[in-house]
């Protein structure tokens, strides 16, 4: 329990209305969208200013309070469920102002809080645009994909969201304001600390200004629907097409499952028999989108496409993104409890991996549907349960160690997009090397000596 | 305050619709409250975390979670975005009612419901009095929009400008009605619901002058009752369930092919909630329940899709801008949003414009604003801004609790854009 003395002077900070210490407050800041046990923070702070920001990180470090810094709390890893031991989560959605939007050297300043989507509306309507695309973008903040460097369905062509961070401005553990990148596009001055600071999830530092690239839009794009009898076609097609260098913006896969879920929900007219769909856009200038759709049309069909469907309209692109868009959603409905995991492998590996989640399904009894971002080799198994059912929730603990496994073994990674958090941590050592955890406690240690930042992610305890 | 141990046994039961939220956080996007307040405690996944910590006895403030769960618009916006399809407004509306059956009906509350709601006879009396009566309490404010504000502060009105009661109630210009199918070969029973019977009854004059000029019978049974909704959401299952069998009694006498109204609440609450909360009773009135619900429309709905009425094809002048508010209990809960908008265009006279957001809550949520007034103000003052800024001198929307409500923002901020419901600009025009 935090002293009523400690308690006044964070009110004295942020305003009596943005402390929040009552028992139901602070239960609902207890989870976030991983599916893991609940913690209760003692304290939730929601500073409106980033001076009362800084103000508040420094009141935390004086008094050694674990602080967990709070976007929309939409990530997948755990990383804002808060600390047991007295944990104080600081929300950053007040801090939610676009400071600057340069037409001119197309760049954006932020606040942490700006969510995705908003931002990106507001470059378009400047006739800019900003790529990084997270499936919830909708409410997913700036602060956390920054965090947590957050892909989405562009990324195989523009990157992911440390492709678009120029500079951040963050607090230390004293509250000292800490300030690297700049506005320019190129900057070597000092460390590369904005780099470090992305992907830390919470544990290094707790921004206060991000600076974003942004770079003009294509000025055309098309849409293709791909169908496949054969999984290991479909895979062998993202290979053939990434061999004849062409990247598409988009190249998305879903597995027979989840085109039957899917097909089953939305009726969206979906081949339920297809083995599996490939889902394509190219963008970029009118003359090289028409080229290159047909370069895309031709190699589908010569890898043994059962169909390729071009988008004639805007209406006609929209329906065939309305197929992935409602991919998540009609799993999610199937069974009660949904963990999207996010194993990724190099693209030439991807028939493997699908054959070796079919395999895990079959052998552990449970229901896997895998969609997700076939030209990065950022899949999605996404596993339908229900969590009460301890017996089943166990075989699905099982069946995901098998699956980082199977994908490490495939010379892949952990996460593609999600972050490691409290979900993944064990798995650290695994996929890199015990020097590297010793190296980055070192670090951590030195830049956090009482670890107050986000102890317990990525990392693990020690 | 009864045993805790029942509580959460009651709160177990809910389980099933609980675990199926996947806490993604999407219903953050649309929820008006998260909006103004960035509460988690007040958007659908942050209620429905806490109302499973309590069930599953990981809290202990049943009282905090009541007040946290009692805070909602009931706009259904998070259902309606929710990937996960979960039941939403089912879950709220089954934990207020056992939350209330925990912590007791507060006695406001108890006085109105089991004192007055639940006898439609001594309601109109009372009500029929204060409409008497208001003109020494009240003092007009906007002749356009036809609000009043209190001459004397009271708690529950506060500075509202709210349209004064009308002289005379929709049932005692029209006490029943029963006529036979014309043209149309339909007829249809009319459901006025009490805002549009005490406040709008120019709303009620207009479904039956367009229900006359379209040749469809009506079946208006005297002594209805409210649809329930208020005591629902408050928890109170007990008087919910007397006012849904009084108005299955007052429609069971007749045969229609339709149950129309010009509420949408009331619309969404007698297709959802009737067949869904009908659980307490036998199997007779949950048949009936559900044949009633199958057969309710929105009477924008009916003329739309039922009826097909069109244009005249006499050209107007346009001379009036028209912008329309989808009601919550309309858009997000039944879907229908082009069919208003198709009755506004039957005024020859309008021009359509749309505003921003157009389907975002006014603020109101029923009884929402009368506990919680400031935020929906809040929320209330960025529609005003949104209407303002359409540049219409006329908003239309089907939902009398949504017409109450803008005309207190519209005349607060002393503007001159009339509020009427879509089928009051179509009468218009029929002479
Ligand atoms: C339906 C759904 C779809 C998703 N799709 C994708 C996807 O396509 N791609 C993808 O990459 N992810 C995806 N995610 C995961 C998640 O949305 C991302 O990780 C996102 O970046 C989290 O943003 P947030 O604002 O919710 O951050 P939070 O979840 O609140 O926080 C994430 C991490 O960032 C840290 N953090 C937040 N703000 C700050 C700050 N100011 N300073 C320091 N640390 C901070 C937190 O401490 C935490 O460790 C998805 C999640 C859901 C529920
Ligand atoms: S959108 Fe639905 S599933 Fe997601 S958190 Fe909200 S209520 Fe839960
Ligand atoms: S019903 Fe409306 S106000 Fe209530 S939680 Fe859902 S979106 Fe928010
Ligand atoms: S008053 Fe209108 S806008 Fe508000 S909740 Fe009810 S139907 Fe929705």
């Amino acid at each position: 329990m935090l002293s009523d003395a400690l308690i006044k002077k964070f009110k004295e900070i942020a305003g009596q209305a943005n402390v929040m210490d009552d028992e139901a407050d602070r239960h609902a800041y207890s989870y976030d969208s991983a599916v893991l046990q609940p913690v209760v923070p003692a304290l939730v702070v929601r500073p409106e200013s980033t001076e009362a920001l800084g103000k508040v990180v420094k009141l935390c470090g004086e008094n050694g309070l674990p602080v967990t810094v709070r976007g929309s709390g939409t990530n997948l890893s755990g990383g804002t469920i808060p600390d047991p031991r007295d944990g104080v989560v600081i929300l950053t959605n007040a801090l939610n102002r676009i400071l600057e939007i340069n037409e001119e050297d197309m760049y954006a300043v932020v606040e942490p809080g700006v969510v995705t989507a908003k931002f990106a509306a507001e470059a378009a309507a400047r006739g800019l645009f900003y790529p990084p695309d997270p499936g919830s973008q909708a409410v997913s903040t700036l602060g956390g994909n920054v965090a947590e460097n957050a892909g989405g369905l562009r990324g195989l062509k523009y990157g992911v969201t440390k492709n678009y961070v120029m500079g951040v401005n963050f607090f230390d553990t004293e509250g000292e304001k800490i300030v690297t990148g700049s506005r320019t596009v190129k900057c070597v001055t000092g460390l590369n600390l904005a780099g470090l600071m992305v992907g830390s999830e919470g544990t290094l530092g707790v921004f206060s200004e991000i600076i974003l690239k942004l770079v003009p839009p294509p000025a055309a794009n098309k849409a293709m629907m791909v169908l496949f009898d054969d999984v290991a076609k479909a895979s062998e097609t993202v290979a053939a097409i990434i061999a004849a260098k062409i990247v598409p913006c988009t190249l998305e896969f879903l597995d027979n499952f989840t085109i039957r879920t899917v097909e089953d929900f939305a009726h969206a007219g979906l081949p339920v028999e297809a083995k599996a769909l490939l889902l394509i856009e190219v963008d970029g200038h009118p003359a090289q989108v028409a080229d290159e759709a047909a370069q895309v049309e031709a190699i589908c069909k010569k890898m043994g496409a059962t169909r390729v469907q071009v988008a004639q309209s805007a209406e006609e692109r929209n329906k065939v993104w309305e197929a992935r868009r409602a991919a998540l959603s009609a799993l999610a409905r199937v069974r009660p409890t949904t963990v999207l995991e996010d194993a990724t492998v190099p693209r030439s590996k991807i028939p493997a991996m699908i054959k070796a989640l079919d395999e895990i399904a079959a052998k552990y009894k449970l229901l896997i549907g895998t969609f997700g971002h076939a030209g990065d080799g950022n899949l999605h198994p996404t596993i339908l349960t229900d969590r009460r059912d301890t017996h089943e929730f166990e075989r699905v603990e099982r069946a995901i160690d098998e699956i980082f496994e199977v994908a490490l073994g495939l010379g892949g990674t952990l996460s593609g997009e999600h972050g490691i958090g409290m979900a993944k941590s064990k798995w650290l050592a695994k996929e890199t090397s015990r020097g590297t955890i010793l190296y980055s406690r070192r670090l951590k240690k030195a830049l956090d000596p009482k670890d107050i930042l986000n102890p317990g992610k990525i990392l693990g305890e020690e | 305050m009864a045993d805790v141990r029942e509580l959460h046994k009651l709160l177990m039961e809910l389980d099933d619709q609980l675990v199926t939220c996947m806490r993604c956080g999407m219903c953050q996007a649309v929820c008006p409250l998260y909006a103004e307040t960035g509460r988690e405690a007040l958007v659908a996944r942050g209620k429905i975390a806490l109302l499973e910590h309590l069930a599953h006895e990981m809290i202990k403030d049943a009282a905090g979670v009541q007040e946290k769960v009692e805070t909602c618009l009931l706009c259904g916006a998070c259902a309606a975005n929710c990937p996960s399809g979960v039941k939403v407004l089912d879950i709220f509306l089954k934990a207020r009612a056992v939350l209330t059956g925990y912590m007791g009906l507060p006695p406001a509350k108890k006085l109105i419901f089991r004192g007055l709601l639940v006898r439609p006879g001594l309601f109109n009396t009372i009500l029929g009095l204060g409409a008497k009566l208001q003109g020494l309490f009240v003092k007009p404010v906007n002749e356009m929009l036809g609000s009043s504000c209190a001459r004397f502060q009271s708690d529950v009105i506060g500075d509202r400008h709210f349209p004064a009661l009308a002289g005379e109630p929709l049932h005692k210009l029209v006490p029943s009605l029963d006529t036979a199918k014309g043209n149309s070969g339909l007829k249809v029973g009319f459901f006025p619901g009490c805002m549009v019977d005490k406040v709008f009854p120019r709303v009620g004059k207009a479904v039956l002058k367009v229900l006359e000029h379209h040749g469809v019978g009506v079946f208006l049974p005297g002594h209805q009752a409210c649809c329930g909704i208020p005591a629902l959401s408050s928890g109170d299952r007990k008087s919910y369930d007397v006012l849904v069998d009084k108005n299955l009694e007052c429609f069971a006498g007749g045969s229609f092919d339709y149950l129309v109204t010009p509420c949408a609440t009331c619309t969404s609450t007698i297709k959802k909630f009737w067949p869904t909360f009908a659980d307490s009773a036998d199997q007779g009135r949950r048949e009936a329940l559900v044949a009633l619900a199958a057969k309710t429309l929105d009477i924008n709905e009916f003329l739309v899709d039922i009826l097909k009425v069109q244009p005249s094809g006499v050209p107007g002048a346009k001379d009036m801008k028209v912008t329309v508010h989808d009601p919550c209990h309309l858009k997000k809960s039944l879907g229908v949003a082009a069919q208003p908008r198709q009755v506004v265009r039957l005024n020859p006279n309008v021009e359509l414009v749309e505003m921003k957001d157009a389907d975002t809550c006014c603020g109101c949520g029923g009884s929402f604003t009368l506990l919680h007034y400031d935020l929906a103000r809040r929320i209330g003052k960025k529609k005003r801004d949104n209407i303002a800024a359409s540049g219409a001198q006329v908003v239309a929307t089907g939902c009398p609790a949504c017409m109450l409500q803008i005309t207190d923002m519209l005349s607060k901020a002393g503007d001159r854009v009339a509020v009427r419901h879509p089928v009051e600009l179509y009468a218009e025009t029929l002479g």
